[in-house]
């Protein structure tokens, strides 16, 4: 079974259908131990870091998903979950993240050209860096759907998938079985479909 | 780079589809649930749906449907008509959708779109306009574009933009219904003024108006239109494919 962690931020609906449209269990919930029960893990998020990562420590979650990471439990982080993977955030401030992935998270108006639109919103092609289980799917230049002012920086050897947009901007990372994606896989049609697939394949 | 965007936009009173459609393979033709699954898994890069219902009962109807169609699309939906409040806002989002259109709503109460950006993000807020030649100029309708606010559509787009809209829908109320290509002048007079997603709507009626529309205007990001891709007079994984041949960015 899958968990999707609730704790207050994002409309979770869509990513709930998600999972059952491709035949997986997945509960929305906010409590430590069905989070301890579950075989895998997805933290969602949208808004902004300082607001969610204190949201997480204040409901205990933070350290819940540390101690489910370190055991080795398949971890997804979408968006702005993805994000708080990272060290820090310097989204309105510095704000520090779960430091499961090295890196940071910084505004794309400091590495794209000054006539694109912020937010990077909308549909564009994945550039695959690596091999990753959860791209086992995905190939190059197939197409998902991104809603982000921020992206992860200097995150090394975890950066799996990048795209293209005035710079080339972090898309999905991996660290062990602690996974991210900056896109919305649920809202990525069939490509995204097969993302979560994969990520429910993961082995435990 | 980011893909030029094809939406189909869907009508919707007491649950049903307004215009009639013609699908093979749709058991139900004005079913919005079987409709916008349709779209979602043939080629459609996002969709609208627009309630045109007057009666509180027809209301619920349409939460009950749009909770029905969240979960058979896996691309972003936005959800529009007569949203008025956060209430109406909130309601939409708890039922599945990704982005909310003002439009009327944001005439009557210009708070709305700031209010709505702080609580759920600029990029959950559409601001939707409806907009028609006046004395040379361009200005904004109201009511389904019955009543004209005395608006200036420049200065009134630019106004959601500063109150922190994430994307524009600009509608010309000239060419709609007239399937004979968008209303170029109107977007180029107006989208040059914003620096966020511009999604052009009205007078689209071939392949060819969707090409010429980005062509023209590099800086528009989306084409909607509504009943003819139910029709199927443009298939949109065919049109996406001209899109293609024609040097225009979009995902097939």
């Amino acid at each position: 079974m899958v968990v999707i962690i609730d704790y207050g931020v994002g409309n979770l609906f869509s990513l709930q259908s998600s999972f059952a449209a491709i035949g997986e269990d997945a509960v929305v919930t906010g409590d430590e131990k069905a989070i301890a029960a579950a075989d895998r893990i997805i933290l969602p998020g949208v808004g902004a870091f300082g607001d969610a990562a204190a949201k997480l420590r204040a409901t205990g979650l933070d350290k819940v998903i540390k101690e489910q990471a370190a055991n080795g439990k398949p971890l997804l982080g979408i968006c702005l979950g993805m994000q708080l993977l990272f060290e820090k955030s310097y989204e309105f401030g510095e704000h520090e993240g779960l430091g499961l992935i090295e890196g940071s998270v910084r505004p794309i108006a400091d590495v794209i050209g000054k006539d694109l639109k912020i937010p990077h919103i909308g549909w564009n092609a994945l550039i695959i860096k690596r091999k990753d289980p959860i791209l086992k799917y995905t190939k190059d230049s197939d197409h998902v759907y991104f809603v982000h002012s921020y992206h992860a920086a200097d995150c090394g050897q975890s950066v799996t998938a990048t795209t293209e947009y005035g710079a080339e901007l972090t898309a999905a990372v991996s660290n062990g079985s602690v996974f991210g994606t900056q896109f919305h896989p649920e809202k990525s049609g069939g490509t995204g479909l097969k993302i979560l697939k994969a990520f429910c394949e993961v082995r435990v | 780079m980011i893909t030029k965007r094809i939406i189909p936009c869907l009508d919707v009173r007491d649950g049903r589809v307004v215009k009639g459609v013609n699908f093979e393979g749709l058991k139900d033709v004005s079913s919005p649930v079987d409709l916008a699954g349709y779209y979602s898994d043939h080629g459609a890069d996002e969709l609208v749906f627009y309630d045109i219902t007057a009666s509180s009962d027809g209301r619920k109807l349409f939460t009950d449907i749009l909770k029905e169609t969240a979960k058979r699309v896996f691309i972003p939906l936005t959800v529009g008509g007569g949203i008025e409040s956060l209430d109406d806002f909130d309601r939409v989002l708890k039922c599945g959708a990704d982005k909310v259109s003002v439009n009327s709503g944001a005439i009557k109460n210009p708070d709305l779109i700031y209010e709505a950006a702080k609580r759920y993000g600029s990029q959950c807020v559409v601001l939707s306009a409806d907009v028609k030649r006046i004395d040379g100029g361009f200005r904004v309708f109201a009511k389904g574009g019955r009543v004209d606010t005395g608006l200036e559509a420049t200065e009134w787009i630019k106004r959601g933009v500063d109150n922190g809209a994430g994307e524009i829908v600009l509608n010309s109320i000239d060419t709609d219904g007239v399937k004979n290509g968008f209303d170029i002048e109107m977007l180029s007079a107006v989208c040059g003024a914003v620096n966020i997603p511009v999604i052009a709507s009205g007078g689209a009626g071939n392949i060819k108006h969707f090409i010429d529309l980005f062509k023209a205007l590099p800086k528009v990001d989306a084409g909607l239109a509504a009943s003819i891709f139910h029709f199927g007079e443009v298939d949109v994984k065919e049109l996406k494919r001209e899109m293609k041949e024609n040097g225009i960015n979009t995902r097939i």
